[in-house]
């Protein structure tokens, strides 16, 4: 049973199956991304309470109780999240392949408290890769909801 | 053309769907009873295949098929069925046609399962005996076997030009030095993958990640003997490419090869680790030798260049136009040779040849200005070419000075004090290096077709692709632009082999060739809306030509008296309840072949080196492009820092290692395969120079994908000489190679 996206699903898999592939491959959530399996690349970036993880080094079955957001879950009635309506107007993404574990990434950062610098943001977004090279424009992005958190 | 549109920065019209995850990609299409299929690669890089054992895997409840080089069906297996629009001269390599192993990696088998779990578990219980015949992979031990193609790929190498040798000999200063450049990975961040689902007839629908759904297409026909009206290849959405996707990949015959046996839907994903087992960026080396006047006019080049290629087809790319292109010289001598290695064949990286070839040529004109005591800029000014000696002809346009102006401005070039070593920050030694670039602006024959439905909503399609290039946002403007319709009226269709005719997405000749497509497409609805604005009694548009209206926000206007205008939508009144309906082919216009296009880069960088570890960190760029008229402003943008990027990538960090005791390239995932990340980038800045270009195609636009790149990485090398008075020539700039 895992909760996703504030629903309830019940899942039948082999206990070997990752968390990224019952979304991807069990659950058809395909905006989760599959970039190296390994803990590479930051791809399937998802939120576990709120917190950002690698959704391929972990079990499906290790994340029952818990509370998975994909990138499915975050706009609420058609309305985008803050972070995603910026990653289109500061054009922070390309082939968009990246995207949904970049923005769950900044959204993750932003709840951890840490970045306090331009430095601090490039290190801790330094887990999600970008082959396009959209960083400049993502760093804006992190700069923006970093200032909207502190606003409110 | 009016630019209500163009040039305007546009939010991407893709951009919500790859922000909520709802664009999908190859791997994502779903289809009932899909049945997983998981690749074996060879463990060994030559040899043959005594054994392949797969009852283990085959006793597994769940298990399906398991696919070699023994069971393998009869089909068309004639190599030239294999070619498709990007293959070199040479044999293409088939997958599971034969148990003879040409490369490390190269995929032995295909198991088939009902989940990704079970078809990967199951490929670990397949059982392979080898026999493995001795390889060549090492470069370097192999040059002195460097041959000259029948066939080149790429432009072959001109005959000398003027007196070269006579020429260096006589230089009052010379250098001669070799570069070397590494084999390269693509790796986009979407693997490849294809799903091909079984439609129960015979017919195929493939959702494929390829920069071109019709050369899949192509390739499936001729590989499988199909016929073409029963496979259609889909690509909406391409997550990233850079040349990977030129060429059908594996995964596309093995996916196809099992759902056609099987007769179910099946999808194969390659792994990371795969996606080192074909095509890359060659390793090249390359010597140059340069003689120049004491007052800075080069007086020769010669340019000797060994390139990485396969055994079984002759890769070769652009490495040897650029001392035609970048510097007046009237004398230059060439050689291309290739150096065939155990290995799959090389395949165009973003940039083919200019990464490499512009690199070395750039570092060596360096060399050359501190030989002279000249400043590097200085030096290219007064080298600066006028015209494009390969081909003799002026080009398109060039604002190549105005790129250095602006460049050299907003970076402060004019502060620099050119002595090595001079600026020092802490720890750090700072160095500051420029480059320039130039990039082909080629336009490729390309077909689109328009429908404008009463409702006044215009769909504009062609079988083209976006591999985060911009190409839906690009379309979509030139369209909405030339019809005048709004943004939100106007969808660009790609990615569907049902489509107009499209080339590859490739070479920087998208927006030039499907733009060129799509304008002459939308100039026929203009025409017919007229024709149809006309037919209105009084109308205020009667009696006059194309050229005396202006199509925008909706209505045609008439230029004398803008208060006159009929609106698109009272126009389509006229069609008796009919669509407006046209198609084009687009070639590239008359008088174009007296110019030679290109468009152009100027690089300037600033890095810091770690006087006592060696880490290079580049601290600022500054590129500005003549890229000719800039579509959308934002998204060029992008595509210049993703180039720029790229730069970084090259000369600090990428670089796949052969291991020659295994033939593999051993560094293959991205844990130890380097990109760039975050961290590894600072400040850039973009400059788009003005520049009017009448004869490059009928939008003036030049493509963008690769100008962006070609000029960072020698900037940064030339950057790293400013800082440490060290010269390295052999990237990636490794810390290693500074202490």
């Amino acid at each position: 049973m895992l909760h996703i996206n504030g629903a309830e699903v019940k899942l039948q898999l082999a206990p070997w199956t990752s968390l990224l592939d019952a979304l991807r491959e069990h659950l058809h959530l395909t905006g989760t991304k599959k970039g190296c399996d390994h803990g590479q690349c930051g791809a399937c970036t998802v939120l576990v309470d709120g917190k950002r993880i690698n959704s391929c080094l972990t079990l499906a079955v290790m994340q029952e109780g818990k509370e998975v957001t994909t990138i499915e879950g975050l706009a609420k009635d058609g309305e985008l999240h803050p972070v995603q309506q910026a990653f289109i107007d500061h054009d922070a993404f390309q082939c968009g392949y990246c995207t949904p574990g970049q923005i769950c990434s900044v959204i993750g950062l932003v709840n951890e408290g840490k970045a306090k610098t331009l430095d601090d943001i490039r290190d801790l977004m330094s887990g999600n890769v970008c082959r396009c090279g959209a960083y400049v424009n993502i760093v804006k992005v992190v700069q923006e909801a970093l200032e909207r958190s502190e606003a409110r | 053309m009016k630019t209500e549109q163009i040039g305007k920065p546009s939010n991407r019209v893709d951009g919500r769907a790859k922000v909520t995850g709802e664009a999908k990609y190859a791997a994502e299409f779903n289809a009932p009873n899909l049945a997983y299929g998981f690749v074996l690669n060879s463990a060994i890089a030559r040899g043959t295949i005594k054994s392949i054992d797969t009852s283990k895997a085959l006793a597994l409840d769940g298990v399906l098929e398991v696919f070699t080089h023994e069971n393998r069906p009869g089909y068309v297996w004639g190599d030239k069925n294999y070619q498709d629009e990007d293959s070199p001269p040479g044999s293409p390599f088939r997958p599971l046609y034969k148990s003879e192993i040409q490369f490390s990696m190269q995929p032995i088998a295909l198991v088939v399962a009902e989940t990704f779990e079970l078809a990967r578990y199951a490929a670990t219980l397949v059982e392979v005996v080898y026999e493995p015949d001795e390889f060549e992979s090492d470069f370097n031990a192999n040059m002195e076997k460097a041959y000259k193609p029948k066939k080149y790929k790429s432009t072959p190498p001109q005959d000398p030009r003027g007196k070269p040798e006579e020429a260096l000999a006589e230089a009052a200063v010379k250098i001669e030095q070799t570069y070397a450049h590494p084999s390269e990975h693509h790796n986009p961040m979407e693997m490849h993958a294809s799903t091909v689902v079984w439609e129960g007839d015979g017919r195929i629908t493939v959702y494929d990640k390829i920069q071109g759904v019709q050369n899949s297409q192509k390739y499936l026909t001729n590989a499988f003997g199909l016929d073409e009206a029963h496979v259609r290849v889909i690509s909406p959405f391409v997550g990233g490419a850079f040349g990977s996707g030129l060429r059908p990949q594996y995964q596309l015959f093995l996916a196809v090869l099992a759902a056609l046996q099987l007769k179910r839907s099946v999808r194969v994903v390659l792994t990371r680790q795969q996606m080192f087992s074909f095509g890359h960026r060659p390793k090249t080396v390359q010597r140059f030798a340069i003689g120049a006047s004491e007052d800075g006019k080069l007086q020769a080049i010669q340019q000797d260049v060994f390139a990485e290629t396969s055994k079984f087809e002759d890769y070769s790319e652009d490495v040897v136009i650029w001392p035609g292109v970048l510097y007046k010289c009237d004398n230059v001598k060439l050689s291309h040779k290739l150096v065939g290695l155990d290995v799959y064949t090389p395949l165009d990286m973003r940039a083919p040849g200019g990464t490499t070839g512009i690199y070395a040529m750039e570092c060596a004109m360096d060399e050359m200005a501190y030989k002279l005591g000249m400043d590097p800029l200085e030096f290219r000014l007064k080298n600066y070419a006028e015209k494009d000696q390969n081909k003799d002809k002026l080009f398109s346009s060039k604002e190549l000075k105005e790129c250095y102006r602006q460049g050299a401005e907003k970076f402060g070039w004019s502060k620099r004090n050119p002595e090595p070593r001079s600026m020092k920050e802490g720890h750090n030694l700072v160095g500051w290096g420029m480059a320039h670039g130039a990039w082909e602006a080629k336009q490729q024959e390309a077909e689109a077709k328009a429908t404008l439905t009463p409702d006044g909503k215009l769909t504009v399609g062609s079988a083209t692709a976006d591999i985060g290039t911009g190409t839906y946002t690009a379309m979509t403007q030139i369209a909405a632009d030339t019809v005048g319709l709004p943004l939100e009226n106007v969808t660009f269709q790609l990615g569907d082999s049902s489509l107009p005719k499209s080339p590859l997405e490739g070479g920087s000749w998208t927006v030039s060739s499907v733009g060129s497509a799509v304008k002459a497409v939308c100039d026929k609805v203009r025409e017919k809306l007229l024709d149809l604005a006309q037919q209105l009694e009084n109308s205020p548009v009667a009696n006059v030509g194309l050229d005396e209206v202006t199509f925008a926000d909706g209505k045609i206007s008439l230029n004398t008296d803008p208060s006159k205008t009929v609106s698109i939508l009272d126009a389509l009144k006229q069609n008796g309840g009919q669509a407006i309906e046209e198609k084009v082919t687009s070639k590239p216009v008359e008088g174009q072949e007296k110019f030679s296009p290109y468009a152009h880069s100027a690089t300037f960088v600033e890095v810091k080196v770690d006087e006592d570890l060696g880490t290079v960190k580049v601290t600022r760029v500054v590129s500005a492009i003549a890229g000719g008229r800039i579509i959308n402003p934002k998204t060029a943008r992008s595509q210049i820092l993703g180039g720029m990027v790229w730069g970084i990538g090259a000369a600090l960090e990428e670089e796949t290692v052969m291991d020659n005791n295994l033939g593999r390239f051993i560094n293959h995932d991205l844990d130890k395969y380097h990109v760039p990340v975050n961290a590894d980038v600072h400040d850039m800045e973009v400059i788009f120079v003005e520049e009017k270009d009448e004869h490059v195609n009928p939008i003036g636009a030049k493509g963008l994908g690769e100008i962006g790149i070609v000029s960072v990485a020698p900037a940064i090398a030339n950057a790293v000489f400013h800082a440490t008075g060290k010269r390295i020539r052999e990237l990636p700039i490794t810390l290693d190679k500074l202490l």
